[in-house]
């Protein structure tokens, strides 16, 4: 298995392309039949890669493919080249697992669209430029799924193109997080050439070996983060994330939650000889992080729409993550990550089939007591919510306690503070969401509420395995306190990433005990708020006004950044083209047409024809040249 | 006695247009059809020529020699890694401009055809050109069927436009031809007198004072065709008044004529001059990367908007060139070709969507994605072409200028690289106002797909974009040696450079400047101070 690791990505591709081109002549029973066949292809031979990668003797070298050197030019060479190591078997069977899911989920929620064909082609195309970023063995060639699954979110997000705010927040989407790829270019182009080759092993073997000049060694991952940060939504580049909503739900899920927006988490990870080389990165990531993560959840408590709470909510877990790489534990960073695809996933996907239940209402004023009108949702939805709030057990538990207690363990208190202040919002919000939807009285407008269905089994199967997978898939990562070997993923993830130093057992268990007291503590708080006193909300935003707008008004960033940035480049940039270059340059120019124009009238002018003008001419001439000569002479 | 094949490919287009003189002036079709398979003949025979072309060597290859006008005035043409790919693009583009005027040019169809193959003869005369005297006569040829392209076919202020676009140039052209002039008399006499063969120029110590006055003249020249800020503002004009083949073909070759210009003469020629301006010039071009995506975002006719585009992705190119590096000089030319391709393909976007609303401005479109979906897809690659998105043809070519850029100044780099962010604003914005949201005017809602002869226009167009995205070795690989010997070119003075050359032409021993050129040359240098 070599140069066979690019059949994983290119099947997608194809049958992207099958479906691009040719989709409408296709059924569209065939269409999602093709799609996730190709993704579960995929999925199948990720896993037949894990196999091998499983069977292979210690301190093997990872699979590896080279198709052909994509670009070679003096001392830059880039080869297509694949790799197969632990951490990107992880990553590509959480791409192509939760991808299959969604792809499956689709075939059922997109079922009325008139585009189908385009939908699950773009898809498709997803699946592959997402399978490049985590399997490349280079930087440059990750970076070209990075941009690829940005053209796709762009795509994807403005689906319904026709929507204007669609096509607003598609466009929004690419602009912002190309202004961190612009950093990120900067960083990885003067990365190679300081390297002498773009391979991720080059790069983390310089940098782990002291190899970079100590300008470099601080300024390189701080260019790449930016645009992690504009990739994974990261303050200040999130803005993009929550109006990505505007795009069809499963594309929510799987782009904007379970994969593409932790393609910088999986950067950061992937370049962890850097990272942990600089002073000065490391800190800077976990506190991007932890402010991150607190500030998107401090939004979430009180939006009305229940996407935008969910975006909210995948801005803050990202945020972990980063708190997670930040400190140093890159395995811990990655683990939330996977279980972050199962539950967040979910959460989206449960979300859709209430919004498709109710006819698209979004609006969780509108909802309510609906436990009982979807049964199979509920479950699913109220699982995925256990999960997120560190409920202990479940997934999300076992990967936030491993960040929190690596960042308590590394010493950065405030971190981990802030990680704990965000896992206490965490479980307030979701719960919000609970009570909201699924609790207390209907709410629904009489007419949604005459066609309140449970959705198709083609997608509440998927809500079933996830349920499962945010249930269960935090024992692949349990804590040392369960035994030396229990932290399978960290010990598959090892050769990669070092594993991080386990805490004495008395300080793991203090740590489990505070942030299961925090996710609790949120938790009630929610059912206080909206169970069992449900005018506690409004009489809190009464009381404090100023804070409430300034929530519900998103900080005012959005208006921030319109007033800052765009509108006086737009508005600047008309006044220069009016009043430099049409009028200065350009009036310059033709100025001095007129100018010549002039001059040539004038001395047309003194072709008057008559005589007595050329004699007065002539002789003024004579005059005037004499007396020249007769003074030079002199 | 092989077949002289450049010659063949450069004067074919003129025979097709000598051929549309006899023809009768209502064969619109024939002359169409004989237009159309002279310039396709001419693409084969470039096609030819590329495949026979050898990447292993950086000397000039297919080169043919003849006297002409004698006193160094010779007929030499040739090609090297420099030049190959400018001649296959204009080759290229040209039948598909002309196949892309079937319906928008109707009037006068006969000697629209004519001044188009003229034209293509005049842009790949002057890429092909070995000797400085040919390279000017084709430098100023290919004014005169442009001027009348933009003057007959053109939109309401056409006269305007073109008046200011030829005299623009030729203001720029004229101070060449003085440079040409000292060159001339300075001109180390070969056996057969003073040569002006790119070869033996290369070789004249010229002292530095006539060295800088040079530079100055062929830069300012070469600097409005490409354009560079603040030379620019008779592009736009251009673009928006010249039809849609005209413009395809002004935005993809005409404006490489200015950054050829100084690949192969402004830099080698006057190296320690060059050197002493490089840091000012780059400046100019950051700043037209800049100022060009500023200036796209807030126009209001899409003509304009691509045409700004245009510089500031000229700009991006020129930094390139002059970080004088190998990967920046690979890039430069590399994205030489993207900008063709992919500005190529805008402006015939443009030209496909205005044949059909007769507007071009972007307020009178919206929602016109949902009525010509074929269009809209051909519209979207072209724009992520041009915006430098891997896969496609640009991102290679952005990703070598801007590595060749950091080599050189890190400053400058990091200010080139903000045209990743202004390129996808001001495409994605229009994009957005063009294609998406509701489809409203009547305008709009009558609209057609693309029928299947805008498709043949385009899809080559696109295919080359992926193909050069993904496989850039085609192109890279046959320049290697002829950047390489370029670089040394730059780098090498003059004095020293009689084993560089000695490899360019064996034949020629190394002259000794006689007596009268010196004494001329002194006169001159004590002029130019």
């Amino acid at each position: 298995m070599a140069r066979e690791l690019w059949l994983i990505p290119l099947l997608p591709a194809l049958s992207s392309a099958v479906l691009l081109l040719l989709g409408s002549r296709l059924s569209r029973r065939w269409i999602s039949l093709q799609a996730c066949l190709a993704v579960l292809a995929s999925l199948a031979l990720s896993a037949a890669a894990l196999v091998r990668l499983l069977g292979a003797a210690n301190g093997a070298p990872p699979l590896s493919g080279t198709l052909f050197t994509w670009v070679a030019s003096g001392s830059l060479s880039v080869p297509a080249s694949l790799t197969f190591d632990p951490l990107t078997a992880v990553m590509s069977l959480v791409v192509t697992g939760v991808g299959l899911l969604i792809h499956v989920y689709s075939a059922g929620y997109m079922a009325g669209d008139r585009d189908y064909s385009r939908y699950f082609g773009l898809l498709n195309l997803f699946t592959f430029f997402m399978l490049v970023l985590v399997m490349a063995s280079s930087i440059v060639l990750m970076f070209v799924g990075w941009e690829g699954v940005g053209l796709c979110s762009y795509l994807l997000i403005g689906f319904w193109f026709e929507k204007p705010a669609a096509a607003r927040a598609g466009m929004k989407a690419f602009i912002v997080t190309r202004v961190g790829d612009a950093a990120f270019v900067l960083g990885m182009l003067t990365l190679v050439a300081a390297v002498g080759g773009p391979e991720f092993a080059r790069i983390n073997a310089a940098a782990a070996a002291g190899g970079l000049a100590p300008w470099l060694a601080t300024l390189a991952p701080v260019l790449l983060f930016a645009g992690a940060a504009g990739k994974s939504a990261q303050v200040p580049l999130y803005v993009w994330l929550p109006d990505a909503m505007e795009g069809p739900t499963p594309v929510s899920a799987l782009i904007h939650a379970a994969t593409m927006v932790t393609a910088g988490v999986y950067m950061v990870a992937r370049l962890n000889g850097l990272y942990s080389a600089s002073a000065v990165a490391g800190p800077l990531v976990a506190s991007v992080g932890a402010v991150t993560a607190v500030f998107a959840a401090s939004l979430a408590l009180v939006q009305t729409d229940i996407k935008k709470v969910l975006a909210y909510s995948t801005i803050s877990q990202l945020g972990y993550m980063f708190i997670g790489c930040g400190v140093g534990a890159y395995g811990a960073g990655i683990f939330h990550l996977v279980t972050h695809a199962f539950f967040k996933g979910l959460l989206f996907l449960a979300a859709g089939s209430v919004i498709h239940a109710l006819s698209g209402e979004q609006d969780i004023r509108k909802m309510g007591g609906l436990r009982r009108r979807l049964p199979r949702t509920f479950p699913a939805f109220f699982v995925a919510a256990l999960a997120i709030s560190g409920i202990p057990f479940l997934s999300g538990f076992f990967s936030k306690d491993a960040i929190l207690t690596s960042a308590y363990e590394g010493g950065h208190l405030a971190v981990w503070l802030l990680g704990l202040l965000a896992a206490v919002m965490t479980a307030f919000y979701i719960f919000r969401l609970v009570f909201l939807i699924f609790f207390g009285e209907e709410r629904t407008d009489a007419e949604v509420r005459r066609h309140i269905h449970e959705s198709p089994p083609v997608m509440t199967v998927p809500l079933a395995v996830l349920a499962v997978l945010s249930a269960l898939g935090g024992l692949i990562g349990l804590p040392a306190v369960f035994g030396e070997r229990a932290d399978l993923l960290g010990r598959f993830l090892a050769p990669v990433l070092k594993a991080a130093e386990a805490p004495p057992a008395a300080v793991e268990w203090n740590l489990i005990l505070v942030s299961t007291t925090a996710a609790a503590g949120g938790l009630f708080l929610a059912f206080l708020f909206y169970l069992r006193y449900p005018g506690t909300p409004a009489r809190l935003a009464a009381r404090w006004p100023f804070l409430y707008r300034t929530l519900i008004g998103k900080y005012y960033v959005d208006e921030f950044y319109d007033a800052v940035f765009v509108r006086p480049l737009v508005r600047g940039s008309e006044l220069v083209y009016a009043s430099f270059d049409l009028a200065v340059i350009d009036g310059a120019l033709n100025g001095s047409a007129a100018a010549a124009q002039a001059a040539g009238r004038g001395a047309s002018r003194l072709q008057t024809g008559r005589i007595k003008d050329y004699a007065l001419a002539f002789l003024l001439g004579a005059v005037l040249f004499l007396g020249f000569i007769l003074a030079w002479k002199a | 006695m092989s077949v002289p094949i450049l010659t063949c490919l450069t004067f074919l287009p003129l025979a097709g247009g000598l051929l549309l003189i006899f023809l009768p002036r209502d064969r619109v079709r024939e002359a169409r059809a004989t237009a159309l398979v002279f310039s396709l003949a001419a693409l084969a025979l470039a096609l030819v020529v590329y495949a026979r072309f050898d990447g292993a060597t950086g000397a000039a290859q297919f080169v043919e020699r003849a006297p002409w006008l004698g006193r160094g005035l010779n007929y030499h043409i040739g090609v090297d890694g420099l030049s190959l790919f400018l001649v296959l693009l204009t080759a290229f583009l040209t039948p598909v401009a002309l196949l892309s005027s079937w319906r928008a040019v109707t009037d006068r169809v006969r000697e629209f055809s004519f001044f188009m193959l003229l034209l293509e003869t005049g842009v790949v005369g002057v890429f092909v050109s070995l000797n400085l005297f040919l390279f000017y006569v084709f430098w100023e040829a290919m004014l005169i069927p442009m001027y009348f392209l933009i003057g007959i076919w053109g939109g309401r202020r056409r006269v305007y436009a073109t008046t200011k676009f030829v005299l623009f140039t030729m203001f720029g052209s004229l101070l060449m031809l003085v440079g040409i002039f000292v060159l001339y008399a300075r001109a180390n006499p070969t056996a057969a007198g003073p040569s002006l063969a790119f070869q033996d120029l290369y070789r004249l110590t010229l002292p530095p004072g006539v060295q800088t006055w040079l530079f100055l003249a062929f830069a300012l020249a070469f600097a409005i065709k490409v354009p560079l800020f603040p030379l620019h503002t008779w592009l736009p004009d251009a673009h928006v008044e010249a039809p849609t083949a005209g413009s395809v073909l002004l935005a993809a070759v005409l404006l490489k004529m200015g950054a050829y210009g100084f690949l192969r003469l402004g830099l080698p020629l006057f190296p320690d001059a060059a050197r002493t301006f490089l840091p000012a010039l780059s400046v100019l071009a950051v700043i037209g990367i800049i100022y060009g995506g500023l200036m796209a975002l807030v126009q209001k006719d899409m003509k304009s908007l691509v045409a700004y585009s245009s510089v500031s992705h000229m700009g991006l190119i020129m930094l390139a060139l002059f970080a004088l590096n190998f990967e920046s000089t690979e890039g430069a030319l590399f994205q030489m070709v993207n900008h063709g391709l992919s500005t190529g393909a805008l402006f015939l976007c443009v030209g496909v969507l205005y044949e059909r609303g007769h507007t071009r401005l972007i307020a009178d479109y919206g929602g016109v994605g949902r009525r010509m979906p074929v269009f809209s897809a051909v519209f979207l690659i072209a724009m992520l072409s041009s915006m430098g998105l891997p896969g496609l043809n640009g991102f290679v070519g952005e990703v070598l200028c801007l590595f060749g850029v950091l080599a050189a100044n890190k400053v400058l780099a990091a200010l080139a690289v903000t045209t990743t962010v202004l390129s996808a604003a001001y495409l994605l914005w229009l994009f957005r106002r063009v294609m998406h949201g509701p489809a409203l005017s009547e305008r709009v809602l009558g609209l057609k797909d693309m029928d299947a002869r805008e498709r043949l226009v385009l899809v080559p167009v696109v295919a080359l974009m992926f193909w050069l995205g993904l496989f850039p070795g085609t192109v890279l690989r046959k320049m290697d040696a002829s950047v390489a010997r370029y670089l040394e070119l730059v780098r090498t003075k003059p004095a020293a450079r009689t084993v560089a050359s000695a490899a360019v032409r064996p034949v020629t021993p190394p002259p000794q400047s006689s007596g009268a050129a010196t004494i001329v040359g002194s006169a001159m240098a004590e002029e130019g101070r």
